[in-house]
This record gives C-alpha cells, structure tokens and sequence, in this order.
C-alpha cells in the first residue's frame, strides 16, 4: 500500500534499527539456523519476508534486498527499477515519469536517506542478479556475513 | 581546428593520446579547453542510408559530435547502431547512445564491443524512457541495467578488459564515456550527487537535458564547482530553439524531464506575425547559450533541435559561439592536404615525381 510505504519513509531511521536489531538476532542465531540447515529455511524465510517486507515496503522480492541505501523506500517500485538513483524524467512536483498518482520512488529514498546515518545512497549498486528473484534476501545476507 | 597528427582517410581513428582514452575529435576538443559543440541527430524511419546522410550534411561545419539516439522518447526509429555505422564510414564523430530500456546486459555489452569495433569513440549511457510514453507502449520494458550501471560495465570492459561477468576481452573497447544529467527536475538537491554518482561510476563527459531555466543551471552548476566535479566531468549543456509557444506547451507536457518557464511561454506568445514565433524561439535559444557560455564550468552545448535541424548552423553562426573555428566534416581538409591538392601529376614538385 502507498500510504504504508510513505509512512515507513518517514519512519526511516527507525525502520532502520528494527532491521539492524533483527540482523543480529539473526547472526546469534545462526549456528542454529546453519543445523537446521539453509536450504529447509528458504522456503519460511522468503514467505516471512514477502509478508512483512511486502507490507511495509511494498517489497518485490528481488532478493537483494538495498533498502538501507535506497531510504527505505524499495526502489523496485521504480517501473524503471532503478537502484542508483532516478531517472531524468521525474515531474516538478515530485511524482513519476510513468505513474503520476505515485511519488517517485527516488524523490521518496532521497526524503528518507536524510533520516538515516551515513551516505549509502551513495554507493553504486550493481545490477540486479535475476537469479535471485523471489528468494529471501535476509538468508542471503546471513550467508555472506557469517560465511567463514 | 585541425590536429597536427590527423589521419588521411577520414573513417581512421586519430593516435590516442596520454591521458585519453578514445581515438576521438570530441574528446581532443574537450581536453583541449575548446568550447564544443555537439547536436541530435533525428534518426529516419526508413531503411535508407542517404536519409541518414541527408540529416547529418546539415550540421557539417558546425558541430563536433552528432548523437545518434537509441528510441528516445520511447519511439521506434533506425537503431543508433545503425546511424553510428553510417557515420563512421563517412568519419563523423558520433555520439552513440545507449539506453537501457530495450537491451539487457548481454546485448547491450555486445553492442559497445560492435560500436568500438566500427569507430565509434563516444558512448553516452543513458536510462531511457519509459515504453508508456511512446509509440508502442505494449513494449516490455527491459531496464536490466540502469545508466550508473552501464557506466560502471563499460568502464570495466575497457579498463579491465572484461565483460561484467569476468569473462576476458582480446581487446577492449577505446571509447569516451559519458550520461546525461537533469538539472532542472526534482530531487534538485540530490541532482548534484547523482552527478558524482555518475563520475564516479565512469562517466567523463555530460550531456544536460533542454536548459530553458538558467538561473537554475547557474545553481546546479555553483554545486557542481563546490563539489569539484567540473574538474572530473566535461559538461554540455542541452539547448533547443522552441517553434512556437504551442508546441513548448506541448513539450513540457508529454516530454519526460523537460521544464520550461512560463516567462518563455510568454515570450513565444507576444511574438505575433508569420514565422516571428520561430525567429523568437531562435533568439531565446541563443540567448542561452550565450548566458551558459559565461557559466565556469560548461565546456560546451548540444544542440538539440528536433524536426528544426536547420536552424542548428544558424544559432551557432549568430551566436558565435565557435569563434570562427570550422569543426571537421568530410571533406572539410580536401583542399588543403597535400595529397588531395594535386590532380595532376604533372605539377608535383621534381623530388617527389622521382
Ligand atoms: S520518475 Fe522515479 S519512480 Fe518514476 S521511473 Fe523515474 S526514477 Fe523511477
């Protein structure tokens, strides 16, 4: 729902410090996750995520999750699904090239970046693996964090 | 201007020098300092390479680099591919650019590869608009990569000579990068930041969306000179003149990105009379440029002047804006070069007839 997605926009910052709060429950909890084994979890994981991350954020599942560069505003919104900024065709009052009822998703990540710490909007992304889509993108990033 | 180390044949790259990296007139010109003048080239819709020609003959003398646009608008067209290997055999100087709406990642790496390989120096990476502003919005839009992406692909396939999958290249691709930049939309704030994004991505040269606010670029460029970027980018600003207020109106109504002030409305409408609304779209055109001139930190304009390709020559003769400086052409050098000068043999020096 916009309206949601706007609000968590808003409430960048905090949003921000449930995800980390939730990374490092995450991370304590691996070596359980990892008995269990990773390939069970998939599945319950991802539906978790389609659930929680589609309710706040309007989330499309493309398993790389960049929220925490992008302001919190999912920029697979973007009909252009743009990860590194936006396009040059945003209007005047901040709305969509494509979909004017809609505020552009980058003009949304700019507004939510300003709450946030640090310049990860900054950094360049790079383009979307495919073979991600629709898998969970917190057990990819418990993966690579905590791959020995 | 002529370069002391010009090729012979027109179609053959010129030596690289340190510190380029194309074999390029546009980036001599812009690393030179030259103010540089650069203009759109409307691509035909007809499989007619004279068409291609036809268009580009009217901007011989006046301009340093002719962009071949790749469905801008979202419109089908001749492929920029296409009119970048028409103008390379005659050794014009194209600008090819490269969207990403309709080619993914292997396509699109596969066409840099082709481009370079057919002479093409400069590659300007862009998004693309969408397919629901154009003439076949049934499209589906492909937007595997976005600009900053295809900057940083290209970068790597020239610098470390491999694709984006890691894959080698025998040789890689010698081109002048550049991306477009709207100055005039929102995020205004964050416009400059992209910009950096851009440079830092690989872009070295930018071309603006349609100026029509100054006083707006005057701002973004004062950003620009305090973030340092006009040290790293070459940046042309995009001019046009308008045909009439209607048609501005139109513009800035169906035109992704484009503002244009109510002041310049108002201008076009109190020009009354057959053709005045033209000759004052030229003028407001030229005065841009000639306040944008004046700008630190703009190293040149492209000359976008759709369906008004004409009036290019004549905005570029009044406003000076080459100061007297004849940009290269086929045939421009015909008279000059030794090797062309003489018809008959008959009246070469002694030493050379032995
Ligand atoms: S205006 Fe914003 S949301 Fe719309 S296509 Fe461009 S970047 Fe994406």
């Amino acid at each position: 729902m916009r309206a949601v997605r706007y609000w968590s926009v808003s409430h960048a910052g905090a949003m921000q410090r449930v995800y980390q709060a939730l990374e490092r429950l995450l991370i304590m909890i691996d070596p359980l996750l990892r008995k269990l084994g990773y390939q069970h979890l998939e599945a319950p994981f991802a539906a978790v995520e389609r659930v929680l991350k589609g309710w706040f954020f309007d989330c499309r599942m493309c398993g790389h999750c960049v929220l925490q560069s992008t302001g919190m505003s999912c920029p697979m919104n973007c009909p252009k699904q743009l990860r590194n900024g936006p396009c040059g065709g945003v209007r005047a009052d901040g709305s969509c090239e494509l979909d004017p009822a809609m505020r552009c998703v980058w003009v949304e990540a700019v507004r939510g970046a300003a709450r946030l710490p640090g310049e990860r909007i900054q950094v360049i992304q790079a383009p979307l693996d495919h073979s991600l889509v629709g898998r969970s993108a917190w057990l990819r990033e418990l993966r690579l964090r905590t791959a020995p | 201007m002529r370069f002391d180390d010009e090729p012979i044949e027109p179609g053959d790259p010129l030596p690289i020098l340190p510190g380029h990296h194309s074999a390029g007139r546009f980036e001599r010109l812009l690393r030179a300092g030259v103010f540089t003048i650069t203009a759109e080239l409307s691509p035909p819709d007809s499989a007619n390479a004279e068409d291609v020609y036809a268009r580009a003959r009217i901007f011989d003398g006046y301009v340093d680099g002719i962009n071949a646009t790749d469905g801008s608008g979202a419109n089908c067209h001749m492929s920029s591919s296409g009119v970048c290997a028409l103008l390379t055999r005659a050794g014009y100087a194209p600008v090819m650019q490269i969207s990403c709406r309709d080619r993914n990642r292997i396509a699109i790496q596969g066409d840099v590869l082709g481009a370079a390989a057919m002479g093409v120096n400069n590659l300007l990476c862009l998004t693309g608009d969408g397919v629901a502003v154009g003439d076949h919005p049934g499209a589906k839009p492909v937007f595997d990569l976005d600009a900053i992406a295809l900057l940083n692909i290209v970068r790597t396939m020239r610098e470390q000579a491999c694709f984006e999958s890691g894959r080698a290249l025998t040789t890689p691709p010698k081109v002048f990068l550049g991306s477009a930049a709207n100055p005039f939309v929102p995020p205004l704030d964050f416009q400059v930041a992209r910009l950096a994004k851009k440079a830092r991505a690989g872009a070295e040269f930018v071309q603006t969306q349609y100026c029509f606010d100054v006083s707006l670029l005057e701002r973004f460029m004062q950003q620009v000179r305090d973030e340092g970027l006009d040290k790293r980018l070459f940046i042309l600003v995009g001019i046009g003149p308008l045909a009439s207020a209607r048609a501005a109106e139109w513009m800035r109504t169906h035109v992704p990105g484009v503002r244009i002030p109510d002041a310049v409305i108002d201008r076009l409408r109190r020009a009354r009379g057959k053709g005045a609304a033209k000759a004052e779209g030229k003028r407001i055109c030229i005065d841009i440029l000639e306040r944008v001139r004046e700008i630190p930190g703009v190293c040149g304009v492209h000359l976008m002047a759709y369906r008004q390709e004409e009036a290019v020559a004549e905005i570029i003769d009044r406003s000076r804006a080459l100061d007297g400086r004849i940009p290269w052409y086929p045939g421009r050098d015909r008279h000059s070069r030794p090797a062309r000068e003489v018809d008959s043999p008959t009246e070469l020096p002694e030493e050379m007839l032995a």
